[in-house]
Protein backbone atom coordinates (compact mmCIF):
# COMPACT_ATOMS: atom_id res chain seq x y z
CA UNK A 1 0.00 0.00 0.00
CA UNK A 2 0.85 3.31 -0.85
CA UNK A 3 1.97 5.86 2.30
CA UNK A 4 2.21 9.66 1.88
CA UNK A 5 4.43 11.45 5.12
CA UNK A 6 3.79 15.32 5.65
CA UNK A 7 6.92 16.59 7.44
CA UNK A 8 8.54 19.54 8.24
CA UNK A 9 11.69 20.88 8.50
CA UNK A 10 11.92 22.55 12.17
CA UNK A 11 14.61 23.98 14.46
CA UNK A 12 16.83 21.01 15.86
CA UNK A 13 15.63 21.13 19.64
CA UNK A 14 18.99 21.44 21.35
CA UNK A 15 19.60 24.32 19.25
CA UNK A 16 19.79 27.86 20.68
CA UNK A 17 16.72 30.30 19.29
CA UNK A 18 18.47 34.13 19.30
CA UNK A 19 15.61 37.31 17.40
CA UNK A 20 16.30 40.68 18.18
CA UNK A 21 14.23 42.96 19.67
CA UNK A 22 10.69 43.72 18.71
CA UNK A 23 11.29 40.64 15.95
CA UNK A 24 8.65 38.13 14.73
CA UNK A 25 10.97 35.29 13.52
CA UNK A 26 13.70 34.22 14.64
CA UNK A 27 17.45 35.19 13.26
CA UNK A 28 18.51 31.85 10.86
CA UNK A 29 22.11 32.07 11.57
CA UNK A 30 23.69 29.33 13.32
CA UNK A 31 20.83 27.29 13.92
CA UNK A 32 20.96 23.78 12.59
CA UNK A 33 17.42 21.94 11.33
CA UNK A 34 16.29 18.45 11.33
CA UNK A 35 12.98 16.57 10.48
CA UNK A 36 10.79 17.04 13.21
CA UNK A 37 10.92 14.62 15.70
CA UNK A 38 7.37 13.26 15.62
CA UNK A 39 7.41 13.22 11.55
CA UNK A 40 10.69 10.54 12.37
CA UNK A 41 7.97 8.99 13.58
CA UNK A 42 5.78 8.77 11.14
CA UNK A 43 7.86 8.11 8.39
CA UNK A 44 9.19 4.89 10.37
CA UNK A 45 5.34 4.00 11.29
CA UNK A 46 5.05 4.37 7.66
CA UNK A 47 8.25 2.23 6.60
CA UNK A 48 7.69 -0.30 8.69
CA UNK A 49 3.63 -0.58 7.04
CA UNK A 50 4.97 -0.81 3.48
CA UNK A 51 7.90 -3.36 4.23
CA UNK A 52 5.00 -5.19 6.16
CA UNK A 53 2.72 -5.14 3.08
CA UNK A 54 6.02 -5.77 0.82
CA UNK A 55 5.87 -3.21 -1.33
CA UNK A 56 4.03 0.55 -1.51
CA UNK A 57 5.50 3.39 -1.95
CA UNK A 58 6.47 5.69 0.79
CA UNK A 59 6.53 9.24 -0.08
CA UNK A 60 7.47 12.45 2.02
CA UNK A 61 5.73 15.33 1.24
CA UNK A 62 7.21 19.17 2.79
CA UNK A 63 5.16 22.59 2.22
CA UNK A 64 8.65 24.97 2.36
CA UNK A 65 11.69 26.64 1.09
CA UNK A 66 14.35 25.35 -0.85
CA UNK A 67 16.22 24.30 2.10
CA UNK A 68 13.45 21.55 2.58
CA UNK A 69 14.81 19.84 -0.08
CA UNK A 70 17.95 18.86 2.47
CA UNK A 71 15.22 17.76 4.78
CA UNK A 72 13.09 15.79 2.02
CA UNK A 73 16.84 13.93 1.19
CA UNK A 74 17.33 12.79 4.52
CA UNK A 75 13.96 11.24 4.47
CA UNK A 76 14.92 9.64 1.61
CA UNK A 77 18.61 8.37 2.96
CA UNK A 78 16.03 7.22 5.86
CA UNK A 79 14.52 4.71 3.27
CA UNK A 80 11.32 6.80 2.13
CA UNK A 81 10.93 6.10 -2.28
CA UNK A 82 10.29 9.49 -3.39
CA UNK A 83 9.71 13.13 -1.93
CA UNK A 84 7.92 16.09 -2.62
CA UNK A 85 8.79 19.39 -2.35
CA UNK A 86 5.44 22.41 -2.27
CA UNK A 87 7.58 25.26 -2.99
CA UNK A 88 6.11 27.61 -0.98
CA UNK A 89 5.92 31.42 -2.26
CA UNK A 90 6.21 33.71 0.68
CA UNK A 91 6.95 31.68 3.78
CA UNK A 92 5.02 29.03 6.02
CA UNK A 93 3.76 30.47 8.88
CA UNK A 94 2.39 28.93 11.90
CA UNK A 95 -1.41 29.76 10.60
CA UNK A 96 -1.54 25.83 10.51
CA UNK A 97 -4.92 26.45 8.88
CA UNK A 98 -3.11 27.95 5.67
CA UNK A 99 -0.87 25.16 5.51
CA UNK A 100 -3.23 22.51 5.60
CA UNK A 101 -5.18 24.52 2.48
CA UNK A 102 -1.81 24.17 0.83
CA UNK A 103 -1.30 20.39 1.59
CA UNK A 104 -4.93 19.41 1.21
CA UNK A 105 -5.09 20.90 -2.27
CA UNK A 106 -2.01 18.71 -3.40
CA UNK A 107 -3.25 15.26 -1.53
CA UNK A 108 -6.88 15.43 -2.97
CA UNK A 109 -5.42 14.62 -6.27
CA UNK A 110 -3.04 12.21 -5.06
CA UNK A 111 -4.13 8.44 -4.84
CA UNK A 112 -2.55 7.32 -1.36
CA UNK A 113 -4.95 5.95 0.62
CA UNK A 114 -3.10 6.94 4.00
CA UNK A 115 -1.89 9.74 5.17
CA UNK A 116 0.69 10.48 7.85
CA UNK A 117 1.42 13.15 10.15
CA UNK A 118 3.54 14.27 13.14
CA UNK A 119 1.68 14.67 15.94
CA UNK A 120 2.94 18.60 16.41
CA UNK A 121 5.73 20.01 14.72
CA UNK A 122 8.83 20.84 16.75
CA UNK A 123 9.08 24.09 16.34
CA UNK A 124 5.06 25.61 16.79
CA UNK A 125 3.36 23.26 18.87
CA UNK A 126 0.59 24.52 16.74
CA UNK A 127 -0.92 20.23 16.98
CA UNK A 128 -3.20 21.04 14.08
CA UNK A 129 -2.14 20.43 10.91
CA UNK A 130 -2.97 16.59 10.12
CA UNK A 131 -6.75 16.70 11.38
CA UNK A 132 -7.60 20.14 9.83
CA UNK A 133 -6.47 18.48 6.60
CA UNK A 134 -8.61 15.54 7.32
CA UNK A 135 -11.44 18.03 8.25
CA UNK A 136 -11.01 19.91 4.87
CA UNK A 137 -10.72 16.45 2.72
CA UNK A 138 -13.72 14.96 4.61
CA UNK A 139 -11.59 11.70 6.06
CA UNK A 140 -11.51 10.31 8.98
CA UNK A 141 -8.81 11.02 11.09
CA UNK A 142 -6.79 9.71 14.33
CA UNK A 143 -4.36 11.70 16.16
CA UNK A 144 -1.76 10.60 18.56
CA UNK A 145 -1.35 7.55 17.20
CA UNK A 146 0.84 4.95 18.89
CA UNK A 147 0.58 2.28 16.40
CA UNK A 148 -1.66 1.08 13.35
CA UNK A 149 -2.64 -2.39 11.60
CA UNK A 150 -4.05 -2.72 8.35
CA UNK A 151 -6.99 -4.26 7.43
CA UNK A 152 -9.37 -5.10 4.27
CA UNK A 153 -10.22 -1.63 3.19
CA UNK A 154 -9.61 -0.27 6.71
CA UNK A 155 -6.99 0.73 9.48
CA UNK A 156 -7.03 0.16 13.23
CA UNK A 157 -5.00 2.58 15.67
CA UNK A 158 -4.00 2.67 18.61
CA UNK A 159 -4.46 6.15 20.38
CA UNK A 160 -3.24 7.20 23.08
CA UNK A 161 -5.65 8.90 25.28
CA UNK A 162 -6.16 10.54 28.66
CA UNK A 163 -6.56 7.25 31.22
CA UNK A 164 -5.44 4.58 28.33
CA UNK A 165 -5.65 3.41 25.07
CA UNK A 166 -8.32 3.73 22.73
CA UNK A 167 -8.55 1.44 19.61
CA UNK A 168 -10.15 3.09 16.71
CA UNK A 169 -10.97 1.68 13.19
CA UNK A 170 -11.56 3.74 10.07
CA UNK A 171 -12.45 3.75 6.95
CA UNK A 172 -9.11 3.92 4.30
CA UNK A 173 -8.92 6.99 2.65
CA UNK A 174 -7.88 7.56 6.42
CA UNK A 175 -5.42 10.10 7.81
CA UNK A 176 -3.09 9.72 11.42
CA UNK A 177 -1.38 11.57 13.22
CA UNK A 178 1.40 9.83 15.10
CA UNK A 179 3.05 10.43 18.26
CA UNK A 180 5.92 8.52 19.76
CA UNK A 181 5.85 4.69 19.02
CA UNK A 182 7.32 1.61 20.65
CA UNK A 183 10.19 1.22 18.12
CA UNK A 184 13.51 2.29 17.41
CA UNK A 185 13.87 4.76 14.88
CA UNK A 186 16.29 3.62 11.78
CA UNK A 187 19.16 5.52 11.13
CA UNK A 188 20.30 6.47 7.25
CA UNK A 189 23.11 4.41 6.19
CA UNK A 190 25.53 5.64 3.93
CA UNK A 191 24.51 3.75 1.66
CA UNK A 192 21.14 5.07 2.27
CA UNK A 193 22.43 8.28 1.52
CA UNK A 194 23.98 7.52 -1.21
CA UNK A 195 20.60 5.76 -2.65
CA UNK A 196 18.76 9.17 -1.85
CA UNK A 197 21.01 11.15 -4.37
CA UNK A 198 18.97 8.87 -7.18
CA UNK A 199 15.64 8.91 -6.20
CA UNK A 200 12.91 11.11 -7.33
CA UNK A 201 12.67 14.87 -5.67
CA UNK A 202 9.90 16.65 -7.34
CA UNK A 203 9.48 20.30 -6.72
CA UNK A 204 6.14 21.92 -7.32
CA UNK A 205 4.74 25.63 -6.76
CA UNK A 206 2.31 25.35 -3.66
CA UNK A 207 -0.66 27.30 -3.55
CA UNK A 208 -0.76 29.18 -0.12
CA UNK A 209 -3.01 31.55 1.53
CA UNK A 210 -2.30 34.38 3.20
CA UNK A 211 -1.53 33.66 7.00
CA UNK A 212 -4.46 34.96 9.11
CA UNK A 213 -2.84 33.66 12.26
CA UNK A 214 0.07 36.15 12.71
CA UNK A 215 2.99 36.80 14.87
CA UNK A 216 3.31 40.07 16.49
CA UNK A 217 5.95 39.74 18.69
CA UNK A 218 7.95 37.08 20.70
CA UNK A 219 9.52 37.32 23.71
CA UNK A 220 11.93 35.28 25.67
CA UNK A 221 10.97 33.46 28.25
CA UNK A 222 10.61 35.10 31.69
CA UNK A 223 13.59 33.47 33.82
CA UNK A 224 12.45 31.72 36.29
CA UNK A 225 13.40 33.76 40.18
CA UNK A 226 16.61 32.27 41.21
CA UNK A 227 15.77 29.52 42.93
CA UNK A 228 17.65 27.96 46.08
CA UNK A 229 19.24 25.29 47.89
CA UNK A 230 17.62 24.44 50.32
CA UNK A 231 19.82 21.75 51.74
CA UNK A 232 21.45 18.41 51.69
CA UNK A 233 19.97 15.07 52.00
CA UNK A 234 16.98 13.81 54.21
CA UNK A 235 17.87 16.47 56.53
CA UNK A 236 16.56 19.52 54.08
CA UNK A 237 13.53 18.14 54.24
CA UNK A 238 11.23 19.90 57.07
CA UNK A 239 12.56 23.14 55.77
CA UNK A 240 11.52 22.08 51.67
CA UNK A 241 7.99 21.32 53.15
CA UNK A 242 7.53 24.57 55.50
CA UNK A 243 8.73 26.79 52.26
CA UNK A 244 5.93 24.94 50.09
CA UNK A 245 3.47 25.46 52.81
CA UNK A 246 4.50 29.59 54.10
CA UNK A 247 6.28 30.50 51.28
CA UNK A 248 5.32 29.18 48.14
CA UNK A 249 1.47 27.79 49.82
CA UNK A 250 1.15 25.34 47.39
CA UNK A 251 0.68 22.85 49.70
CA UNK B 1 -21.59 41.98 19.48
CA UNK B 2 -18.47 40.63 20.71
CA UNK B 3 -19.73 37.39 22.42
CA UNK B 4 -17.01 34.82 23.45
CA UNK B 5 -17.75 30.69 23.21
CA UNK B 6 -16.48 28.32 25.68
CA UNK B 7 -16.32 24.87 24.92
CA UNK B 8 -16.71 23.12 28.32
CA UNK B 9 -14.85 19.32 28.53
CA UNK B 10 -16.58 16.70 30.47
CA UNK B 11 -15.86 13.06 30.99
CA UNK B 12 -18.39 10.27 31.56
CA UNK B 13 -20.95 12.75 32.34
CA UNK B 14 -19.54 14.91 34.96
CA UNK B 15 -18.14 18.81 33.95
CA UNK B 16 -14.42 19.02 34.65
CA UNK B 17 -12.10 21.17 36.17
CA UNK B 18 -10.63 22.51 32.77
CA UNK B 19 -14.07 23.65 31.29
CA UNK B 20 -14.41 26.10 34.31
CA UNK B 21 -11.06 27.73 33.75
CA UNK B 22 -12.09 27.94 30.46
CA UNK B 23 -15.38 29.64 31.25
CA UNK B 24 -13.14 31.92 33.80
CA UNK B 25 -11.27 33.17 30.47
CA UNK B 26 -14.12 33.36 27.94
CA UNK B 27 -16.05 35.86 31.11
CA UNK B 28 -13.12 37.74 31.04
CA UNK B 29 -12.69 38.22 26.92
CA UNK B 30 -16.41 38.85 26.95
CA UNK B 31 -16.20 41.59 29.45
CA UNK B 32 -13.00 43.34 27.24
CA UNK B 33 -15.22 43.52 24.73
CA UNK B 34 -18.95 44.56 26.05
CA UNK B 35 -20.13 41.57 24.97
CA UNK B 36 -21.01 38.10 26.78
CA UNK B 37 -19.87 34.72 27.25
CA UNK B 38 -21.44 31.33 25.96
CA UNK B 39 -20.61 27.80 26.66
CA UNK B 40 -21.60 24.47 25.53
CA UNK B 41 -22.04 21.16 26.95
CA UNK B 42 -22.27 18.36 24.45
CA UNK B 43 -22.77 14.43 25.66
CA UNK B 44 -25.49 11.71 26.30
CA UNK B 45 -28.65 12.30 27.71
CA UNK B 46 -28.60 13.59 31.42
CA UNK B 47 -25.15 15.48 30.65
CA UNK B 48 -26.61 19.02 31.01
CA UNK B 49 -27.76 18.58 34.60
CA UNK B 50 -25.13 20.78 36.31
CA UNK B 51 -24.56 23.08 33.22
CA UNK B 52 -25.84 25.63 35.18
CA UNK B 53 -22.27 25.84 37.28
CA UNK B 54 -20.60 26.78 34.53
CA UNK B 55 -23.08 29.89 34.94
CA UNK B 56 -20.79 30.36 38.39
CA UNK B 57 -17.93 30.91 36.33
CA UNK B 58 -18.88 33.46 34.25
CA UNK B 59 -21.47 31.60 31.50
CA UNK B 60 -24.54 33.66 31.08
CA UNK B 61 -25.94 31.29 28.59
CA UNK B 62 -25.03 27.26 28.66
CA UNK B 63 -25.99 25.62 25.40
CA UNK B 64 -26.73 21.98 26.17
CA UNK B 65 -26.97 19.73 23.57
CA UNK B 66 -27.53 15.83 24.64
CA UNK B 67 -28.00 12.72 22.15
CA UNK B 68 -27.03 9.07 22.75
CA UNK B 69 -24.28 9.86 19.74
CA UNK B 70 -22.96 12.51 21.82
CA UNK B 71 -21.77 10.13 24.59
CA UNK B 72 -18.59 8.95 23.40
CA UNK B 73 -15.96 10.95 22.13
CA UNK B 74 -15.79 10.68 18.14
CA UNK B 75 -14.35 13.59 17.01
CA UNK B 76 -15.66 14.18 13.89
CA UNK B 77 -19.29 14.06 15.29
CA UNK B 78 -18.63 16.26 18.52
CA UNK B 79 -16.62 18.72 15.55
CA UNK B 80 -19.51 18.86 13.54
CA UNK B 81 -22.11 19.84 16.83
CA UNK B 82 -20.07 22.44 17.63
CA UNK B 83 -19.05 24.43 14.17
CA UNK B 84 -22.80 24.62 14.16
CA UNK B 85 -23.12 26.35 17.19
CA UNK B 86 -20.59 28.62 16.44
CA UNK B 87 -21.91 29.43 13.03
CA UNK B 88 -25.54 30.21 14.72
CA UNK B 89 -24.58 32.55 17.15
CA UNK B 90 -21.87 34.28 15.66
CA UNK B 91 -19.31 34.40 18.48
CA UNK B 92 -16.05 36.77 17.74
CA UNK B 93 -13.93 34.42 19.77
CA UNK B 94 -13.99 30.14 20.52
CA UNK B 95 -11.97 28.65 23.82
CA UNK B 96 -11.15 25.33 23.96
CA UNK B 97 -9.20 23.58 26.87
CA UNK B 98 -5.71 22.23 25.51
CA UNK B 99 -6.17 18.98 26.56
CA UNK B 100 -5.92 16.00 24.49
CA UNK B 101 -9.77 16.12 23.53
CA UNK B 102 -9.53 19.87 23.15
CA UNK B 103 -6.05 19.31 20.91
CA UNK B 104 -8.00 16.60 18.80
CA UNK B 105 -11.53 18.38 18.37
CA UNK B 106 -10.43 22.21 17.72
CA UNK B 107 -8.38 21.69 14.86
CA UNK B 108 -11.37 20.57 13.29
CA UNK B 109 -14.12 22.74 14.28
CA UNK B 110 -11.29 25.56 13.17
CA UNK B 111 -11.23 23.91 9.40
CA UNK B 112 -14.62 23.66 9.36
CA UNK B 113 -15.41 27.11 10.42
CA UNK B 114 -12.64 28.48 8.34
CA UNK B 115 -10.58 30.10 11.63
CA UNK B 116 -7.64 30.26 11.99
CA UNK B 117 -6.26 28.49 15.41
CA UNK B 118 -4.01 29.64 18.13
CA UNK B 119 -2.98 25.97 20.74
CA UNK B 120 -1.90 25.82 23.79
CA UNK B 121 -2.30 29.56 24.70
CA UNK B 122 -0.90 30.28 28.32
CA UNK B 123 -2.25 34.11 28.40
CA UNK B 124 -5.03 35.86 26.57
CA UNK B 125 -5.39 39.25 26.11
CA UNK B 126 -8.17 41.78 24.44
CA UNK B 127 -6.89 45.05 22.43
CA UNK B 128 -9.99 46.73 21.95
CA UNK B 129 -12.13 44.67 20.04
CA UNK B 130 -9.32 42.04 19.47
CA UNK B 131 -8.08 39.17 21.25
CA UNK B 132 -4.40 38.88 21.54
CA UNK B 133 -3.05 35.07 23.15
CA UNK B 134 0.48 34.16 23.81
CA UNK B 135 2.06 31.11 23.26
CA UNK B 136 5.37 29.46 23.91
CA UNK B 137 7.20 27.74 20.62
CA UNK B 138 10.06 26.59 19.70
CA UNK B 139 10.00 23.82 23.37
CA UNK B 140 9.20 27.22 25.44
CA UNK B 141 12.66 28.69 24.55
CA UNK B 142 10.20 31.79 22.71
CA UNK B 143 6.66 33.24 23.51
CA UNK B 144 4.90 34.43 20.71
CA UNK B 145 2.33 36.96 20.71
CA UNK B 146 0.02 36.30 17.87
CA UNK B 147 -3.27 38.33 16.43
CA UNK B 148 -6.19 37.22 14.55
CA UNK B 149 -6.99 38.42 10.93
CA UNK B 150 -9.68 36.55 11.13
CA UNK B 151 -13.04 36.29 12.64
CA UNK B 152 -14.30 34.13 14.74
CA UNK B 153 -10.64 33.56 16.52
CA UNK B 154 -10.13 30.16 17.59
CA UNK B 155 -7.36 29.21 20.69
CA UNK B 156 -6.94 26.69 22.75
CA UNK B 157 -5.99 27.43 26.52
CA UNK B 158 -3.01 25.40 28.10
CA UNK B 159 -5.01 23.75 31.53
CA UNK B 160 -3.55 25.46 34.58
CA UNK B 161 -1.82 28.64 33.27
CA UNK B 162 -4.86 30.85 33.97
CA UNK B 163 -6.99 29.58 37.33
CA UNK B 164 -10.82 30.39 37.84
CA UNK B 165 -12.71 32.94 38.93
CA UNK B 166 -16.08 31.74 40.79
CA UNK B 167 -19.26 33.05 42.20
CA UNK B 168 -22.83 32.03 43.05
CA UNK B 169 -24.39 33.14 39.61
CA UNK B 170 -26.23 30.59 37.91
CA UNK B 171 -26.27 30.16 33.92
CA UNK B 172 -29.23 30.12 31.42
CA UNK B 173 -29.16 26.65 30.03
CA UNK B 174 -30.56 26.75 26.90
CA UNK B 175 -31.52 23.23 25.40
CA UNK B 176 -30.86 22.55 21.43
CA UNK B 177 -31.58 19.41 19.06
CA UNK B 178 -27.88 18.70 18.07
CA UNK B 179 -27.76 17.64 14.17
CA UNK B 180 -25.73 14.77 14.20
CA UNK B 181 -23.69 14.14 11.15
CA UNK B 182 -24.16 10.88 9.19
CA UNK B 183 -22.06 8.41 7.41
CA UNK B 184 -18.75 8.70 10.22
CA UNK B 185 -16.26 6.77 9.07
CA UNK B 186 -14.27 6.20 12.40
CA UNK B 187 -15.40 3.98 14.97
CA UNK B 188 -14.23 3.27 18.48
CA UNK B 189 -14.02 -0.35 19.22
CA UNK B 190 -11.96 -0.80 22.17
CA UNK B 191 -10.74 1.15 25.41
CA UNK B 192 -7.82 -0.77 28.07
CA UNK B 193 -7.71 1.51 30.68
CA UNK B 194 -4.40 2.76 32.14
CA UNK B 195 -4.44 2.62 35.82
CA UNK B 196 -8.04 3.32 36.95
CA UNK B 197 -8.33 6.67 39.39
CA UNK B 198 -4.82 7.76 37.97
CA UNK B 199 -5.08 11.89 36.70
CA UNK B 200 -3.89 12.72 33.89
CA UNK B 201 -0.61 14.34 33.73
CA UNK B 202 -1.65 17.30 31.36
CA UNK B 203 -4.22 18.31 34.28
CA UNK B 204 -2.84 17.64 36.96
CA UNK B 205 -2.33 20.11 39.95
CA UNK B 206 0.54 18.54 41.15
CA UNK B 207 3.01 15.89 39.35
CA UNK B 208 5.79 13.89 40.93
CA UNK B 209 8.17 12.85 38.18
CA UNK B 210 10.76 10.61 37.94
CA UNK B 211 14.16 10.52 36.29
CA UNK B 212 16.79 7.78 34.93
CA UNK B 213 18.47 8.64 38.96
CA UNK B 214 15.32 6.87 39.85
CA UNK B 215 17.49 3.56 38.46
CA UNK B 216 15.00 1.27 37.63
CA UNK B 217 10.95 0.61 37.34
CA UNK B 218 10.24 -1.14 40.69
CA UNK B 219 11.60 2.17 42.64
CA UNK B 220 8.40 3.71 41.05
CA UNK B 221 6.47 2.90 44.61
CA UNK B 222 8.92 5.58 45.95
CA UNK B 223 7.37 8.21 43.91
CA UNK B 224 3.86 6.70 44.20
CA UNK B 225 3.73 6.90 47.94
CA UNK B 226 4.52 10.52 47.71
CA UNK B 227 2.05 11.25 45.08
CA UNK B 228 -0.36 9.23 47.43
CA UNK B 229 1.02 11.78 50.25
CA UNK B 230 -0.21 14.95 48.42
CA UNK B 231 -3.79 13.58 47.59
CA UNK B 232 -5.81 13.50 45.15
CA UNK B 233 -5.05 15.58 41.91
CA UNK B 234 -1.90 14.56 41.79
CA UNK B 235 -0.02 12.50 38.99
CA UNK B 236 3.43 10.75 37.98
CA UNK B 237 5.65 11.92 35.30
CA UNK B 238 8.42 10.37 33.96
CA UNK B 239 11.68 11.64 31.60
CA UNK B 240 12.08 10.35 28.20
CA UNK B 241 15.09 8.35 29.48
CA UNK B 242 12.63 6.52 31.80
CA UNK B 243 9.98 6.36 28.95
CA UNK B 244 13.18 4.86 26.40
CA UNK B 245 14.00 2.26 29.06
CA UNK B 246 10.48 0.87 29.40
CA UNK B 247 10.01 2.21 32.51
CA UNK B 248 6.81 3.75 32.41
CA UNK B 249 4.36 4.59 29.60
CA UNK B 250 4.98 7.37 27.13
CA UNK B 251 1.62 8.61 28.57
CA UNK B 252 4.03 9.99 31.36
CA UNK B 253 6.59 11.52 29.44
CA UNK B 254 7.02 15.50 30.36
CA UNK B 255 8.97 17.10 27.30
CA UNK B 256 9.38 18.08 23.92
CA UNK B 257 8.23 15.16 22.52
CA UNK B 258 5.72 14.54 25.51
CA UNK B 259 3.22 16.37 27.61
CA UNK B 260 3.67 20.06 28.26
CA UNK B 261 2.33 20.93 31.71
CA UNK B 262 1.64 23.52 33.66
CA UNK B 263 0.94 22.20 37.53
CA UNK B 264 0.55 24.78 40.71
CA UNK B 265 3.96 22.13 41.81
CA UNK B 266 5.97 20.12 40.01
CA UNK B 267 8.59 17.47 41.67
CA UNK B 268 11.59 16.89 39.20
CA UNK B 269 13.30 13.52 40.76
CA UNK B 270 16.42 12.50 39.71
CA UNK B 271 16.04 14.71 36.43
CA UNK B 272 19.04 16.35 35.01
CA UNK B 273 16.69 19.04 33.23
CA UNK B 274 17.81 18.50 29.40
CA UNK B 275 16.33 21.18 27.45
CA UNK B 276 13.64 18.86 26.14
CA UNK B 277 12.68 18.12 29.09
CA UNK B 278 12.45 22.18 30.57
CA UNK B 279 10.50 22.57 27.70
CA UNK B 280 7.80 20.62 29.02
CA UNK B 281 7.44 21.80 32.50
CA UNK B 282 9.70 24.92 32.77
CA UNK B 283 5.85 26.88 32.96
CA UNK B 284 4.98 24.95 36.13
CA UNK B 285 4.15 27.52 39.18
CA UNK B 286 6.48 25.88 41.64
CA UNK B 287 9.41 23.44 40.90
CA UNK B 288 11.35 21.04 43.53
CA UNK B 289 14.71 19.17 42.54
CA UNK B 290 15.82 16.51 43.88
CA UNK B 291 19.10 15.35 42.59
CA UNK B 292 22.50 14.24 43.74
CA UNK B 293 24.32 16.34 41.53
CA UNK B 294 24.72 19.82 42.79
CA UNK B 295 25.61 20.79 39.45
CA UNK B 296 22.39 19.79 37.23
CA UNK B 297 20.59 21.77 35.18
CA UNK B 298 17.55 21.17 36.70
CA UNK B 299 18.53 23.18 40.01
CA UNK B 300 18.75 26.28 37.62
CA UNK B 301 14.98 26.28 37.00
CA UNK B 302 13.94 25.24 40.30
CA UNK B 303 12.29 27.10 43.41
CA UNK B 304 13.78 24.86 45.74
CA UNK B 305 16.27 21.95 45.53
CA UNK B 306 17.47 19.75 48.04
CA UNK B 307 21.01 17.54 46.82
CA UNK B 308 20.98 14.51 48.01
CA UNK B 309 19.75 10.62 46.70
CA UNK B 310 16.62 10.43 45.88
CA UNK B 311 16.25 7.17 48.04
CA UNK B 312 17.24 8.72 50.75
CA UNK B 313 14.99 11.51 50.49
CA UNK B 314 11.82 10.61 49.39
CA UNK B 315 10.42 8.61 52.09
CA UNK B 316 11.09 11.41 54.41
CA UNK B 317 9.49 13.68 52.21
CA UNK B 318 6.23 11.69 51.55
CA UNK B 319 6.23 11.06 55.64
CA UNK B 320 6.80 15.02 56.67
CA UNK B 321 3.86 15.63 53.71
CA UNK B 322 1.86 13.08 54.75
CA UNK B 323 1.86 14.85 58.41
CA UNK B 324 0.92 17.56 56.95
CA UNK B 325 -1.72 16.55 55.39
CA UNK B 326 -2.94 14.69 58.47
CA UNK B 327 -3.38 17.79 60.59
CA UNK B 328 -5.44 19.34 58.09
C1 LIG C 1 14.50 15.31 19.83
C2 LIG C 1 14.60 15.03 21.30
C3 LIG C 1 13.43 15.07 22.05
C4 LIG C 1 13.47 14.82 23.43
N1 LIG C 1 12.31 14.89 24.15
C5 LIG C 1 12.37 14.71 25.49
C6 LIG C 1 11.19 14.82 26.30
O1 LIG C 1 10.08 15.04 25.81
N2 LIG C 1 11.29 14.67 27.63
C7 LIG C 1 12.49 14.40 28.24
O2 LIG C 1 12.51 14.28 29.47
N3 LIG C 1 13.61 14.26 27.51
C8 LIG C 1 13.58 14.40 26.15
N4 LIG C 1 14.71 14.22 25.43
C9 LIG C 1 15.89 13.62 26.09
C10 LIG C 1 16.71 14.57 26.90
O3 LIG C 1 17.70 15.15 26.06
C11 LIG C 1 17.43 13.81 28.04
O4 LIG C 1 18.20 12.76 27.48
C12 LIG C 1 16.49 13.21 29.08
O5 LIG C 1 15.58 14.19 29.53
C13 LIG C 1 17.30 12.71 30.25
O6 LIG C 1 16.48 12.08 31.19
P1 LIG C 1 16.88 12.03 32.73
O7 LIG C 1 17.03 13.42 33.25
O8 LIG C 1 15.93 11.15 33.41
O9 LIG C 1 18.28 11.25 32.70
P2 LIG C 1 19.75 11.75 32.92
O10 LIG C 1 20.07 12.90 32.07
O11 LIG C 1 20.58 10.56 32.85
O12 LIG C 1 19.74 12.31 34.40
C14 LIG C 1 19.63 11.53 35.55
C15 LIG C 1 19.81 12.45 36.73
O13 LIG C 1 19.59 11.74 37.93
C16 LIG C 1 20.54 12.13 38.89
N5 LIG C 1 20.67 11.01 39.82
C17 LIG C 1 21.29 9.81 39.61
N6 LIG C 1 21.14 9.02 40.69
C18 LIG C 1 20.43 9.72 41.59
C19 LIG C 1 19.95 9.44 42.90
N7 LIG C 1 20.19 8.27 43.51
N8 LIG C 1 19.26 10.39 43.54
C20 LIG C 1 19.02 11.61 42.95
N9 LIG C 1 19.43 11.92 41.72
C21 LIG C 1 20.12 10.98 41.05
C22 LIG C 1 21.78 12.45 38.11
O14 LIG C 1 22.59 13.37 38.84
C23 LIG C 1 21.21 13.06 36.83
O15 LIG C 1 21.11 14.47 36.96
C24 LIG C 1 14.70 14.48 24.05
C25 LIG C 1 15.87 14.44 23.29
C26 LIG C 1 15.82 14.72 21.94
C27 LIG C 1 17.09 14.69 21.16
N1 LIG D 1 4.97 22.98 6.24
C1 LIG D 1 4.60 21.70 6.40
N2 LIG D 1 4.79 20.79 5.41
C2 LIG D 1 4.42 19.50 5.55
N3 LIG D 1 3.87 19.02 6.67
C3 LIG D 1 3.67 19.88 7.70
C4 LIG D 1 4.02 21.25 7.62
N4 LIG D 1 3.70 21.83 8.80
C5 LIG D 1 3.18 20.87 9.57
N5 LIG D 1 3.16 19.68 8.92
C6 LIG D 1 2.69 18.38 9.42
O1 LIG D 1 1.76 18.59 10.44
C7 LIG D 1 2.22 18.08 11.68
C8 LIG D 1 1.73 18.93 12.82
O2 LIG D 1 2.21 20.25 12.71
P1 LIG D 1 1.64 21.44 13.61
O3 LIG D 1 0.17 21.40 13.49
O4 LIG D 1 2.24 22.68 13.02
O5 LIG D 1 2.11 21.20 15.02
C9 LIG D 1 3.73 18.00 11.51
O6 LIG D 1 4.27 17.03 12.40
C10 LIG D 1 3.83 17.60 10.05
O7 LIG D 1 3.55 16.21 9.89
Amino acid sequence: MDIIVCVKRVPDTETRIRFSDGATAIEPEGVKYILSPYDEFALEAALRASEASEGGQVTVMTLGEEDSQETLRAALAAGADAAVLLSAQGSVTMDGLATAKALASELKNRKEQLVLFGVKAGDDDQQQVGPMVATLLERPCASNVVSFEMGEGVIRCDRAVEGGTEVVEMDLPAIVTLTKGAFELRYASLKGIMAAKKKPLEVKDADLAQARLTVERLDYPPERAQGRIVGEGVEAVPELVRLLRDEAKVL
Amino acid sequence: MGDVLAIAEQRDGRIRPVANEVVTVAASVAEGFGGTAHAVLLGGAGVGEHAGDLGGFGAEVVHVGEDPALEGHLPETHAAVIAEVVRSHGYTVVLFGATALGKDLAPRVAARIDAPLASDVTRVETEGDRVVGVRPIYGGKALARVGFEASPAVLSLRPNAFGTNGSQAAGRIEPFTPTIPEGVRTRIVDFQAAQSGSVDVDEASVIVSGGRGMKGAEHWSLLEDLRGALGPGTALGASRAVVDAGWRPHGEQVGQTGKTVAPRLYFAVGISGAIQHLAGMRTSQTIVAINKDPDAPIFAVADYGIVGDAFDVLPGLTAEIAALRAEG
